[in-house]
This record gives C-alpha cells, structure tokens and sequence, in this order.
C-alpha cells in the first residue's frame, strides 16, 4: 500500500512538471508582444522595451522557466497585463464560484445518477428502467449549454422560478446562493448524472446476479438490505471512477456554463483573458486547472484504492 | 474464459461480419440510430442541393420570420438568414470537426496504444503521455490553440481530438494486453515474426471492434464539443454557419425570438442520438459476450 502510494505521488509529480512546461512553452508561443499589447499601439520603442525588461521578456527560454516556477512555489502567480492586479487575487476572487458550481452539480449528478440508476436495476425490464435509460440518453446527447438557455427561457423568465444569471457569495447569504446556484448546476451535472446513472445500473445488475446476493437472500436477508449493503456500496466504487473520469468534462462545461449564466467564476477570468491575451492569467489559469486535476485524479486513486481493498482494476470477469 | 477469447480471436472474420450485422438489425433501436444517422450523412453530403438558401444570403427585408412562414420552413434570423439552410449547412459543419476529430484519435491514439500494450518499455512512456494530455481538458487545449493560431474549423478539431487521444490509447492497450498472450500470437512470435508485424497483422484486426466502438463515442462528444468551443467563439468563426455560433446568436435575442435557440439544440441532440444509440447498438452486437 506504502509503496503503491509513493508511486502514485512521484508519477503525479512527473505530470504535473511536464505539464508546468508545456503550460510554459504553450504561452511563449502566443503570437503578439505582451509588451507592446500593454503599452499601447502607437508607444515608442524605448517604453516597449522598458516594459519587457520588467517583465523579464529579454531574458533566455530556460531562465525565464526557471523563474516562473521559482515563483510559484512562492505563491507568486504574476500580476495581470489588463488590470494590474496580483493574478492569484484574481483567482482567488473567481475560483470559489467555480468551485461552488461544480460541488454542486457533481451533488446533483450522484444523487440524481445513483437513485435513477437504482430504480433502474431494481425494476429491471419495467417502466423504471426505461423512463431512467431514455433519460440518460437524452442526458448524453442534448448539450448543457443549450439546456441552460432553455432553462433561462422556460424556468427564469418564463416561470419567474429561478433567477436567469448573477451569483451570490454562499458565505454572504447561504440560502440566497444557493438558490442562484441550482439552475446551473443542475444544467452542468446532467450529463454526468447520465453517466453515473447508467454505470449504477450497470454495477448493480451485476451485484444482484452474483452469487453471494442470492446466497444472503436465501438465508433471509430484507431485500433493502442487500441493496444498501452490497450492491450500493459496490456501485460507489465506480461511481467515484466515473466522477473522477469526468471532471475534465465538468471544467470544461463550468465554462461554459459560467457564460450562459453570467457567473463571475475562474471560466469568464478564462475566456478573458484568452481574448485580450493576458498572458500571466493564460498561464496561471491553465496551471491551476491543471493542478486541480492531477490532484483530483490522485485524490480519486487513494479512494479508490480505500474503498476497494483489493485494487484490483477491471477485476470483474463475467 | 481465455478458452472463449481464443475462439473469438480465431472466428472467421466473414462470418463474423455477418453475426454483427445481423445482431444489429435485430436491436430496434440501433436500427433507429442507424437510421437516422443515414439521414444525417446523407444532409451533411447533399447540403448545396437541400437548402433552399446560401446559409450566408442576409435578407434584410425578411428577419425574424416566423417558423412555417412561407418561402421560410423555419424562419428567418437577425439579419433575415434561412434558419433551415443553416441548419443543413451546421450539420456538415458538425460533422465534418466530429469526423477530423475522431480521425485524429484513430491515428495517434492506435499505433501508440498499440506499441504501449506490447513492449513494457513503451508502457511506462506512452502512459506519462497519456497523464500529461488528460492533465488538459479540451476546452483549455483549445484555449490554447485559439490564442497561438486563431480560433477555426480546424482548430476546434484538433482540440477535441487531442482530448479523445488518451482514450483512445487506453481502449487499444487494453485489447493489445489481453491479446499478447493468446495462442495464435505466441505461435506468430515462435515463427520469428517482428513485433510490428505480429501487431499489424494478429493484434490490429483484433482490435479493430473496440476501435470502431470507441470512434462511435467519440463523435457525439465531439459534435457536442465544436458546438460548444463556437458557442463561446473559440471554433468556427462567423459568417459560416455552425450549430454553435446559431445558439450564442439566439441567446442575443432571445426574448424576441425565442424559438430560435430551440433547432439548432434540437438539430445537435439528433445527431448525438444517432450516434449514441447506433454506438451502443454497435458494441452490444461486437460484444461477444454480449450474445444470447
């Protein structure tokens, strides 16, 4: 287990400093002059050059490397071209919106995925199971954005239920930001709610067929049992799979999400800083992200690895 | 159970042909998909002869139709646009980045999932590959492609397809694994055959089904991706028609318009649907242990 452990981390390590490079290499090959974009179309060379001695633009590739991630184990993240503000205020200022709307659309998207995926083996070959496999698979084919302007169209405007956009901070007025959270979130986790309720389905079909099931049902055991303590605690363990497997997904969709309902999170702090070409944001937020899923990835792996003793992979021969 | 794969393996590769295509037409709604997808193909291919309008012709005396007005099937846009023409020519749009895309997987993730499954070595490499790509969601790599090269056509799919690549080695290192220490294999390497040859010839065609299967999932991913990476103004650039760049248009006016935003998102479901269901129809039917 140590050792499985210390193998994980050190392979984590690897990723994440090829990634820091990739990152790196990724924004100097941005066309356009930071420096230039900065000091205005029509400024003079000396004032161009003035700003990239400051910013360190003169200096060689492997130096300017070398400062970028002294900097960052430091904390230091750069300081915004467009507004001048340290970037990791920025983030800090935009992540926990992010933050926020995954929690919770990967909240929505268990309960939701694991009760549908439930009731779907359960009543197998019965109404339940159709109405929950027809859901999923209009989960997986309608795009969550375009659920996110009909939900704006139908649920905000049209019924008043939900408000169309704006965010409140859930440590502000906690009842208050979650109301303005659940439209979005809902919208983010339906396709992984669509996937985790087909993988719950699918693992429960195979728990209920097993042997041991049929041997405690003989010797008496409630049927609810089985189902809270077999076949639901061998799904979790490919829930979490599912739920780690998708959270590139779930960065990306928070993006789009974030736009469709004028959310103030880290995706709009993406995007703009994509379109005015702020370098040092381009290169903090695609670290960051990249960061947070090795690190999910590696966080998912240990629990894996808890809740299934044997960490066997793909163990199940049928 | 390794006596089943290795009957599997050695099926005739005719026969097999024949079991899958009627295993296929037997599942309702692979048949469905199936069909619809033909429909879909069959728009994106004919589109110059189906729509009625150029999907760039602006009609300035005509916006905002209503749908079935006539001379309009579906309505006019902002700038009195056909919404059917671009429709059609979105669905050739789509499909075409969902096509590149898939291609783009197919030919990087193969061979390296491949070389990675047989030769230890390559393992430890490709698999370090694989972390650092699945390190990057596809909407940051094709942040990053937007900001090198300008957001395009071209782009949108090598985004998506670079995202599809890790899969995509996993799903054919996988097949390359448990088909290395099959019979036929081990009697190819015993007559000296080169590993590239045992891989071209033995393992490949063995591992072709679960390629096609995978190929199959990553088109509505991809579809679904290119609407997305436009929607946002990181893919197909205005003024082609993209199923995306309709939707972010329609969320402009979308309170004096509010059916526009209902076809394109209909028109990307569908083509997701197809695929989706002609996918699972498909691996239901390669799935030899699926058989009843």
């Amino acid at each position: 287990m140590a050792r499985y452990l210390l193998v994980r981390l050190l392979q984590s390590l690897v990723t994440l400093v090829l990634a820091s490079m990739v990152v790196f290499a990724g924004v100097r090959a941005l066309p356009g002059d930071p420096a230039r974009a900065l000091a205005g179309e029509d400024a003079d060379p000396a004032a161009v050059a003035a700003i990239r001695a400051r910013l360190g633009l003169d200096d060689p590739l492997p130096v300017q490397y070398l400062k970028f991630v002294g900097n960052l184990l430091h904390g230091d993240l750069g300081t915004s071209v467009r507004t001048g503000q340290p970037v990791i205020d920025l983030i800090k200022a935009t992540l926990p919106v992010t933050l926020w709307l995954s929690l919770f659309a990967v909240l929505i998207a268990v309960v939701v995925g694991i009760g549908a995926g439930t009731a779907a083996a359960v009543w197998r070959g019965r109404w339940p199971e159709w109405v929950a496999n027809l859901a999923a698979l209009v989960g997986l084919s309608v795009p969550s954005f375009w659920l996110g302007i009909l939900a704006i169209l139908y649920l905000a405007v049209g019924l008043h239920w939900f408000p169309a956009s704006g965010y409140v901070p859930l440590t502000d007025d906690p009842l208050r930001g979650i109301y303005y959270l659940v439209m979005p979130a809902a919208v983010l986790g339906t396709a992984l709610a669509a996937v985790v309720m087909r993988q719950t389905r699918a693992s429960m079909i195979a728990t209920l067929t097993t042997d041991y099931v049929r041997t405690a049902r003989a010797k008496g055991l409630p049927r609810s049992k089985v189902l809270t303590g077999f076949a639901l605690r061998n799904s979790m363990i490919v829930v979490v799979t599912i739920v780690g497997l998708q959270l590139g997904g779930l960065i990306s969709g928070a993006v789009v999400t974030e736009r469709i309902f004028g959310l103030p999170g880290f995706g709009k702090l993406t995007l703009d800083s994509v379109f005015t070409r702020d370098y040092p944001v381009i290169e903090a937020v695609v670290l960051v992200v990249t960061v947070a899923y090795i690190v999910i990835n590696l966080v998912v792996d240990l629990v894996y690895s808890l809740i299934n003793p044997r960490i066997r992979v793909g163990g199940r021969t049928s | 159970m390794s006596q089943a794969v290795t009957d599997t393996a050695a099926v005739d590769l005719g026969r097999e042909r024949g079991r899958v295509l009627r295993q296929l037409a037997r599942n309702p709604l692979g048949l469905v998909g199936g069909g619809l997808l033909l429909v879909v193909v069959l728009v994106a291919i004919f589109a110059p002869l189906l729509a009625p309008y150029s999907p760039t012709t602006v009609h300035f005396d005509a916006p905002f139709q209503r749908p079935f007005t006539v001379g309009y099937a579906l309505g006019t846009d902002d700038l009195g646009r056909d919404v059917l023409s671009r429709l059609i020519y979105g669905t050739r749009a789509s499909l075409l980045v969902g096509l590149l895309s898939v291609l783009l997987a197919v030919v990087v993730g193969t061979p390296l999932g491949l070389v990675a499954g047989y030769w230890r070595g390559c393992d430890a490499v490709v698999s370090r590959l694989t972390d650092l790509t699945l390190a990057f969601p596809f909407l940051i790599i094709a942040v990053g492609l937007a900001a090198i090269t300008g957001a395009s056509l071209t782009n949108a799919a090598i985004a998506l397809g670079i995202a599809q690549v890790p899969t995509m080695i996993r799903v054919v290192r996988a097949e390359t694994l448990r088909h290395k220490e099959l019979e036929f294999v081990l009697a190819a390497r015993s007559l000296d055959a080169s590993g590239p040859r045992i891989l071209a010839q033995h393992i490949l065609p063995n591992a072709a089904s679960a390629i096609i299967v995978q190929a199959t999932v990553v088109m509505p991913v991809a579809v679904i991706g290119e609407a997305l990476l436009s929607f946002l103004g990181l893919g197909i650039q205005p003024p082609t028609p993209s199923l995306g760049i309709m939707l972010a248009d329609a969320q402009q006016y979308i309170f004096r318009a509010p059916t526009a935003a209902v076809f394109p998102g209909v028109t990307i479901a569908v083509i997701c649907l197809a695929f989706n269901l002609f996918g699972d129809a498909l691996r239901d039917a390669l799935d030899p242990n699926a058989q009843r």
